[in-house]
């Protein structure tokens, strides 16, 4: 068990500040616990986006003396354990965040396959679960079978939706023809996503004139993108996963591949995809996306890199922030520990968040980017669903800085 | 030998009699650690049935485990089956699979045998992997059930009692006879007339068929099933090494290794979250020092010492 020392820390700091104001009371605590991976597959994705936004909002709720429960201030004890990405060992630990450390409140897991293991326990104890880096399109049935259980990054089709509708702009601009090459990692959700991208791309009159999946790990992309390249097709379609989307911008860079438009799925929107290849990937779109001029964001980006030392990624990371505000308004607001009571708050009011404000209907959030691009150095949203301040797409145009 | 052998079945039934009252005491981060016990259990108990007389060291665990579970995910999510349809189906597959991977490979030894069986989880991922993009399609393999710890737990009960059963059962056939010959010597086995290849694929597939059972059992318990989980390699080391920490070369030695294991390795990742990884390759190490016949080998030793010193 890691209990942070950032905890320790900031209660100290907190109490000296309410000492000095001559306010000093007995610090009660609320206790929050975390699984997530720090080791396995999905941990590289863990750290950019789940962990280092955790450590922020516990950071900044216990700078400003904690969270206000019924009139009682509250400091935030963190409990957290690594899951290595094993859904047996989650479930384990889940159990043990439950029934041995006795926490208050959940964060939600990292990762579709995990919030949806981890759904029934946390369900039986009544925990809400605001789930972030899940997504379906199963969130009705789920839901349903798990009325503790909220979605807010979208759904699969909505996902596939956003890059059609920048297909059938491009297309009616002009920009690329009927032809798309696609190429999807052989993996659950890239398989999923390639599914539901076949039959929406097919509807609006597209041919798949390239259509190849890979297998996870593979260290050598170059004969994908060779064949995507003798396709021919002005638009690039790429359902890939965090090691594959910078090996095919690699490969797309050594090819030359010549596109207007091109996209590639988890990851794109990684600071560390723009560290690695600067201008040469400028104008390639990607999963995510997020608004760098609304002041909330700039301010929420800024808080990040001063706490955690790490730029925010440019998609999920206010998304997950935004998860636990809704769960520090919701405490607040009911004013109590209950978590019956607060998942009902969450269920009937209305968040102001970073993210805008975000309301629940039956449990789902309608307010996130699907698409977005490099443009000039930052990742812009360019399509999303309730969401503001999309910027109109620009056409990929050769591979050189 | 005899009446010794019926008085370690007796107290095997006893011992399942009292874990079958665990979920009516334990809370439910204990009732979890149970499940994962005694799904280990099924798991080293069934591999010791083959791997524990002949000396062959199966990697394949994973392999069938992951079958199991994919198929409940896949049947249930893509064709809308019961879980009992799957339940049933699963280990018949994984059992008719390794019929064939044993004919085609038990006729290799050592090491050879070792690497392929390493190879086959991964082989079989990639597969599934290619299957489910070119053929299938998949929205995520969901296993949505109302069966609860506990039910589980029965049902992975039921089936170490099973194979608890069986393997005692073998021990004294002429097959358990021929098993433990092969382990010391094959070349004496083939010399008297035993048909090896016959006696090593009968085992080897039972040791599938029950993997695959526990895979299968295990999967409403994921809740949401993806190949690169359910076959993972590290479940294939986990049960070679709790055998081996209890002694392969008795039934009952892989309950001496499991349960202590588990409650260790829980302890280790709640305390050395990012260092779990190097305590299994130091226990595997401790292991085939100082243990190499485990625990059970261990007490044998022992008592085999004691006694020569009354006498």
């Amino acid at each position: 068990m890691i209990r942070r020392r950032l905890f320790n820390l900031a209660a100290t700091a907190a109490l000296a500040g309410l000492a000095l104001s001559g306010a000093a009371q007995a610090a009660e605590v609320i206790k929050l616990g975390a699984i997530a991976p720090k080791t396995g597959p999905l941990a590289g994705g863990a750290v950019v986006t789940q962990w280092p936004n955790i450590q922020l909002w516990v950071e900044q709720v216990n700078a400003r003396g904690g969270l206000d429960v019924g009139g009682t201030q509250m400091m935030i004890e963190l409990i957290e354990y690594d899951d290595k990405t094993n859904p047996g060992e989650h479930i384990k630990l889940a159990q043990r965040l439950a029934e041995q450390d006795q926490v208050d409140f959940v964060v939600a897991p990292y990762g579709t396959g995990f919030n949806i293991a981890a759904a029934p326990i946390y369900g039986r104890y009544g925990y809400p679960m605001i789930a972030v880096s899940a997504i379906t399109d199963k969130m009705d049935e789920l839901t349903e079978r798990y009325p503790n259980l909220f979605f807010t990054l979208g759904t699969t089709t909505a996902f596939v939706d956003g890059v059609k509708e920048i297909l059938v702009e491009q297309r009616e601009a002009g920009a690329i023809g009927n032809e798309i090459a696609m190429v999807n990692v052989a993996d659950a959700f890239g398989i999923e996503l390639a599914d539901r991208a076949r039959e929406l791309f097919t509807e609006a009159g597209f041919e798949l004139v390239y259509d190849k999946s890979y297998p996870l790990g593979t260290p050598d992309l170059s004969p994908v993108m060779k064949g995507a390249k003798d396709s021919g097709a002005k638009a690039f379609v790429a359902w890939s996963y965090p090691p594959d989307s910078f090996g095919l911008a690699e490969q797309a860079i050594i090819e030359d591949l010549d596109v207007s438009v091109y996209y590639s799925a988890v990851a794109t929107s990684f600071p560390a995809f723009g560290d690695a290849y600067g201008g040469k990937i400028n104008n390639v779109l990607g999963a995510g996306g997020t608004n760098v001029d609304d002041p909330a964001i700039a301010a929420y980006r800024a808080a990040h890199l001063d706490v955690t030392g790490k730029v925010a990624d440019y998609w999920a990371s206010a998304n997950t922030y935004a998860a636990l505000q809704i769960l520090e308004q919701a405490i607040e607001g009911a004013g109590t520990k209950d978590k019956e009571t607060v998942t009902q708050y969450i269920k009937d009011n209305s968040f102001d968040t970073v993210m805008g404000t975000l309301t629940f209907e039956n449990n789902v959030s309608h307010t996130f980017w699907s698409v977005g691009q490099w443009q000039d150095g930052v990742f812009r949203g360019v399509k999303g669903t309730g969401v503001e301040g999309a910027v109109p797409v620009r056409l990929k145009d050769g591979w050189v800085e | 030998m005899k009446p010794s052998g019926w008085q370690e079945l007796l107290l095997a039934a006893l011992f399942a009699m009292l874990a079958a009252f665990v979920p009516l005491v334990a809370n439910g981060y204990w009732l979890s650690i149970a499940v994962t016990a005694m799904m280990y259990l099924a798991l080293a108990t069934s591999w010791a049935l083959f791997s524990g007389p002949t000396h062959y060291i199966s990697l394949a665990t994973g392999a069938f485990f992951g079958i199991g579970g994919y198929l409940v995910g896949s049947m249930m999510s893509d064709y809308q089956l019961a879980f009992w349809v799957p339940l049933v189906v699963a280990p018949v597959v994984a059992a008719l699979l390794a019929m064939l991977i044993g004919l085609a490979t038990l006729r290799l030894s050592g090491v050879y045998f070792v690497i392929f069986t390493l190879g086959l989880a991964e082989m079989i991922r990639n597969l599934i992997s290619w299957i489910q993009n070119n053929f299938l399609g998949s929205r995520g393999l969901y296993v949505l059930t109302d069966l609860r710890d506990q039910h589980i737990y029965w049902m992975l009960l039921a089936v170490a009692a099973v194979v608890y059963l069986l393997g005692w059962l073998i021990n004294r056939s002429r097959l358990g006879f021929a098993l433990r010959i092969i382990g010391n010597d094959e070349t004496v086995a083939r010399h008297v007339g035993i048909n090896t290849a016959t006696a090593k694929v009968i085992l080897f597939t039972t040791t599938g068929f029950f993997a695959a059972l526990v895979g299968a059992i295990i999967a409403p318990r994921w809740s949401y099933i993806e190949p690169n989980q359910v076959f993972s390699p590290q479940l294939s080391f986990l049960v070679v090494i709790m055998a081996l920490l209890g002694g392969a070369g008795r039934l009952w030695g892989p309950l001496v290794g499991v349960i202590p294991f588990t409650i260790i390795w829980e302890w280790v990742g709640v305390q050395f979250p990012n260092q779990s990884f190097l305590f299994m390759g130091l226990a595997f190490l401790l292991i085939v020092y100082v243990l190499p016949n485990g625990v059970v080998g261990r007490i044998e030793q022992l008592r085999a010492r004691l006694r020569e010193r009354e006498a």
